[in-house]
């Protein structure tokens, strides 16, 4: 299990473990994702390898207590490399009964629960059900736990500051979390400079929550703990020099397409529509205006989606950016940047479906929609991000590949991915080789659809002289670029439209084997956020001696001219989504390769564990058939 | 903004070589020439115009001008021209739409491109009537309008353009007649000069699915007595004989039909156009036959400080200045906020 503590042993008064999963949860308004950043951002800075997984509720405010109102926000950190935010809590903090109903089982056995009892009254336990005090009726029954009244001990650390009850009781996540730095020997510090640039116009505010955290770091001090609470060393991971910051998925596509638009030396219009978990790509960019970015927020997806196209046609870099609903609404839009051959990029956070589904909830399964899609014959890009580090090169080469072959590139992420936050060593971009596009200006013989030997139109943009133009949805004649009806026409610009995205293949990289050899006897294949969980359970697999590799798709559409024949390498193929098996089908019709998927839509990422049975099983089974 | 074009085009140069595919006797022909007209008029540059359309008979419009031109789908022409505005506020640029793709399909573009203020110029075809799809009837169909689609007669209310624009806080709205080539161009020159979304309802002539709708003001012999033509400073007077105007009638909070000369009626009585004045505008738009003329002209005419694009553009100048003329650099952009070294 990763975040195991196996192999834990005493040094000094603290024991020292390997690594560990901390989930801080409570009401929506706890503040347990601020909590949670903040742990994460003093974690890194103690120069551990870490992951994270926020967990939130669709409701802006749900009712308080209840359980559907729940927050959560898990972190794995560790002294080796961290891939994934950990299967199973060696630490969990429910700050109310619902946030110990629902999480509990997540709670590894021997697990150790740290409960506010300050919340924990018959009428609380009434709003989710508990018949019975949880805490006296056998439910916390083989757990460790350290029940604290962290309501009361909150209000009497900031009790100087005159702060009402219900203010000084938001101060309780900062108490939580001084208590959990206590136990983990973390620097409280750079969580009171926080506070203090938070609270900066009030510094009530400001001097009560830091008066909060330093209280709960106090109290492990000097309470009497149950031996097992110890304090705790996850000693520093092997970590690269350089400089770092903490990166979420949606900075990293935010940045990388702000980069990606430089690089090809392009102005950026950035046209969305609010949308979970999409909207906070809106947000990073409009704050970006100083690096050329115009960003717009359209009255709907499809405005979005045409204002960016209208942007490409006059010679910026359009892109929009959705969830798979919003995606539904610009598809014909996405069609018309197919037919007009515009460069567009459209970034597509992914969530549980269908229609409104799980907003918050992470998925991958707009996959078909991206490859397949749209009406009619209308091929385009496919790209997805594994991580927030990876989405931010994958954000470049979608911009890349999109103002290069004058196509619409969807750049696939997830709400786990936009959302998660990972240590990044930050790029020196200044070695990144610029890829600047050449808009047409030459009259002679200009008409809009000229193609280069890549099947490429020349891009001329409205403002230059001499090359007036008419493009639209309409066939257009190969050979002129004027509306054509012709039969033969269709079939040829059908041709050119598919052959132009697939030859595309051969200016992307051949598919790698992550871990493994590129031969044997199972591969397991993933796309998107599964990559953690993936790379984890087949590293497990090998240094057990399996025969197992792992491979993952950044190209989806194309895909690498060399995917065929390296699945045909392998005995079993096994294609872990989270989703109903939408890749496996891509690549069954592709290849007609066996291969086989390994599905989940509960709106959580996935377990190594479910990974590494399923590995498991399938060389068990086929050793035994054999 | 136009550049003035070193030679004087005329109207002509304005054309392509493609066919023009409307039906013969289509009004779409005579709006096509008035415009061409209303460029050269205006020397737009040809490589600084930008027509975009959405779908509809109306919406081949690009095809026959000789400016850049974008035919997209069906209701978004005002977004996908938002989009090239933004991009680059220095082109003009035209949306060319008929009533059910600027009313029906596309009916929130139009009113967020309006209330938003953008420069664009948009060109609403009015023929009450989806000629493409074979003539259903449209959401300016009168009621009872019969029609493929509506064989008993439509029974839903139509909405009236000028009265939509101006609920989303219009800047400039105007109405001209395909059949009135000597109004047309001038109007859409004006459109054209705003500063901000500019909104012309084009009356134009379906021949095939809905001929004659409009002839009982837009036939030569009725003009006169049936359309008011609006000039700002001037008082709104129509009829062969221009004795008949309209006046405030301050009970009923309602405009009237009065004859200069009748009942004590004096040329003062008559409202003198004023285009900066809301409240009238909104009460001109209310205006349709049979019971009154039908106004053509600028409507209303009151540019705001700034377009939606010129204060889009202010935001990131005002973003620019923190870097003191120096180039964006990427790196601090990576380097913002928290970040931490892990030495070697
Ligand atoms: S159908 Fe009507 S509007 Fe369309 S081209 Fe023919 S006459 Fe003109």
């Amino acid at each position: 299990m990763e975040g195991g503590t196996a192999g834990a042993r005493a040094r000094g008064d603290r024991r020292e473990i390997e690594s560990a999963v901390i989930r801080f949860a409570g009401d929506s308004g706890d503040g347990m994702q601020l909590t949670g950043t903040q742990f994460t951002q003093a974690t890194a800075i103690a120069r551990n390898e870490l992951a994270t997984f926020p967990d939130f509720p669709a409701e802006i405010r749900a009712p308080v207590g209840t359980t559907f109102g729940v927050s959560a926000y898990q972190i794995n950190f560790g002294a080796r490399t961290i891939k994934t935010a950990g299967d199973d809590l060696d630490v969990l903090v429910a700050m109310n009964p619902a946030a110990l109903k629902t999480n509990l089982k997540d709670v590894k056995r021997g697990g150790l629960v740290i409960v506010d009892i300050g919340e924990f009254t018959d009428k609380n336990f009434r709003k989710v059900n508990y018949a019975s005090n949880p805490l006296e009726d056998g439910t916390l029954d083989g757990y460790k736990s350290l029940r604290i009244d962290m309501s009361r001990l909150t209000l009497e650390s900031v009790a100087q500051f005159g702060l009402g009850q219900k203010d000084g009781l938001r101060c309780k996540n900062m108490w939580a979390l001084g208590l959990i730095y206590w136990m983990y020997g973390r620097d409280p510090q750079v969580t009171v400079d926080w506070l203090k640039v938070r609270f900066a116009k009030n510094q009530t505010l400001a001097d009560a929550n830091i008066a909060a955290l330093k209280a709960g770091h106090a109290f492990g001090e000097t309470a009497e703990m149950p031996a097992e609470v110890g304090q705790i060393l996850v000693p520093a991971a092997p970590i690269r020099p350089g400089l770092y910051r903490a990166l979420t998925g949606t900075e990293a596509v935010a940045w990388g397409l702000v980069t990606g638009a430089h690089l090809a030396r392009l102005p950026m219009v950035f046209a969305g529509y609010p949308i979970t978990p999409a909207s906070a790509l809106l947000h990073v960019l409009a704050g970006l205006k100083e690096y050329d970015v115009l960003t717009f927020q359209a009255e709907d997806e499809i405005a979005a989606a045409c204002a960016a196209i209208g942007a490409s046609y006059a010679g910026a870099l359009g892109v929009t950016s959705s969830s798979g609903p919003g995606v539904a609404l610009k598809t014909e839009a996405i069609g018309l940047a197919i037919a007009t051959e515009l460069p567009l990029v459209i970034v597509n956070s992914q969530r549980g479906g269908p229609s409104t589904g799980l907003p918050t909830k992470t998925e991958q399964s707009d996959l078909y929609q991206s490859v397949w899609g749209r009406n009619a014959d209308a091929p385009l890009v496919v790209l997805a991000a594994h991580s927030p580090g990876d989405a931010f090169e994958v954000a470049i080469e979608s911009v890349r590949i999109a103002a290069h072959y004058m196509t619409p590139v969807i750049l696939l992420t997830d709400g786990y991915i936009a959302n998660a936050s990972e240590p990044w060593q930050i790029p020196d971009l200044s070695k990144l080789a610029p890829f600047p596009v050449k808009f047409r200006e030459n009259p002679e013989g200009f008409h809009p659809f000229l193609r280069d030997e890549r099947l490429v139109r020349n891009w001329a943009k409205p403002g230059t002289p001499g090359l007036q133009h008419r493009i639209g949805g309409i066939e257009k004649d190969y050979n002129s670029g004027n509306i054509s009806y012709e039969p033969e026409n269709h079939q040829k610009m059908t041709d050119v439209r598919r052959n132009r995205i697939l030859g595309i293949a051969k200016d992307i990289p051949l598919q790698k084997v992550e871990a493994g050899n590129a031969k044997g006897r199972l591969a397991v294949v993933g796309w998107g956020s599964t990559y953690g969980p993936i790379s984890r359970a087949v590293d497990r697999c090998r240094a057990d001696g399996l025969d197992v590799s792992h491979i993952h798709l950044r190209h989806i559409w194309p895909l690498p001219r060399n995917l065929g024949d390296l699945l045909k390498g392998f005995d079993q193929v096994i294609v872990p989504e989270m989703n109903d098996g939408q890749l496996v089908t891509l690549l069954r019709a592709q290849y007609l390769v066996p291969a086989q998927g390994l599905n989940k839509v509960t709106g959580k990422p996935f377990k190594i564990s479910e990974i590494e049975s399923a590995i498991r099983d399938r060389l068990a089974t086929r050793q035994a058939a054999e | 903004m136009n550049v003035q074009s070193p030679k004087k085009l005329l109207p002509k140069d304005y054309a392509t070589d493609q066919d023009v595919r409307w039906c013969p006797g289509c009004g779409d022909y005579a709006i096509l020439r008035g415009v061409q007209k209303a460029l050269a008029d205006m020397g737009a540059d040809p490589a600084n115009t930008v027509f975009v359309s959405g779908i509809g008979c109306a919406a081949r419009f690009p095809y026959y001008v000789a400016t850049y031109g974008f035919h997209t789908i069906h209701g978004r022409a005002p977004s996908v021209a938002t989009g090239v505005k933004l991009a680059n506020p220095n082109l003009t640029v035209f949306v060319v739409g008929g009533d059910g793709d600027g009313l029906s399909i596309g009916g929130n573009h139009t009113m967020h491109a309006i209330r938003r203020n953008i420069d664009i110029n948009y060109l609403l075809f009015n023929n009450e009537i989806y000629g493409l799809t074979k003539g259903q009837y449209s959401p300016t169909s009168r009621l009872g309008t019969r029609s493929p689609s509506t064989p008993t007669g439509s029974i839903d209310p139509p909405v009236s353009a000028l009265q939509f624009a101006m609920g989303a806080n219009a800047r400039f709205i105007a109405r001209t007649i395909d059949r009135r080539q000597d109004h047309m161009p001038a109007i859409v020159a004006r459109a054209a000069a705003h500063k901000g979304c500019s909104f012309v309802e084009i009356i134009q002539n379906c021949i095939v699915y809905n001929d004659g709708a409009f002839d009982s003001f837009a036939e030569k012999d009725v003009k006169d007595e049936q359309q008011l033509e609006l000039v700002h400073g001037k008082p709104m007077l129509f009829g062969k004989a221009k004795n008949k105007g309209i006046r405030f009638n301050p009970k009923t909070m309602s405009l009237e039909i009065v004859t200069i000369g009748e009942n004590g009626i004096s040329a003062a009585d008559i409202i003198v156009h004023d285009e900066t004045n809301r409240m009238l505008a909104v009460m001109l738009c209310q205006l349709e036959p049979p019971n009154f003329p039908v106004p053509i002209g600028v409507i209303y005419c009151n540019p705001a400080p700034q377009p939606y694009e010129t204060a889009v553009w202010a935001q990131i100048a005002t973003a620019k200045e923190k870097l003191k003329g120096k180039p964006a650099d990427l790196n601090a952009m990576l380097r913002k906020g928290a970040t931490w070294t892990v030495a070697g």
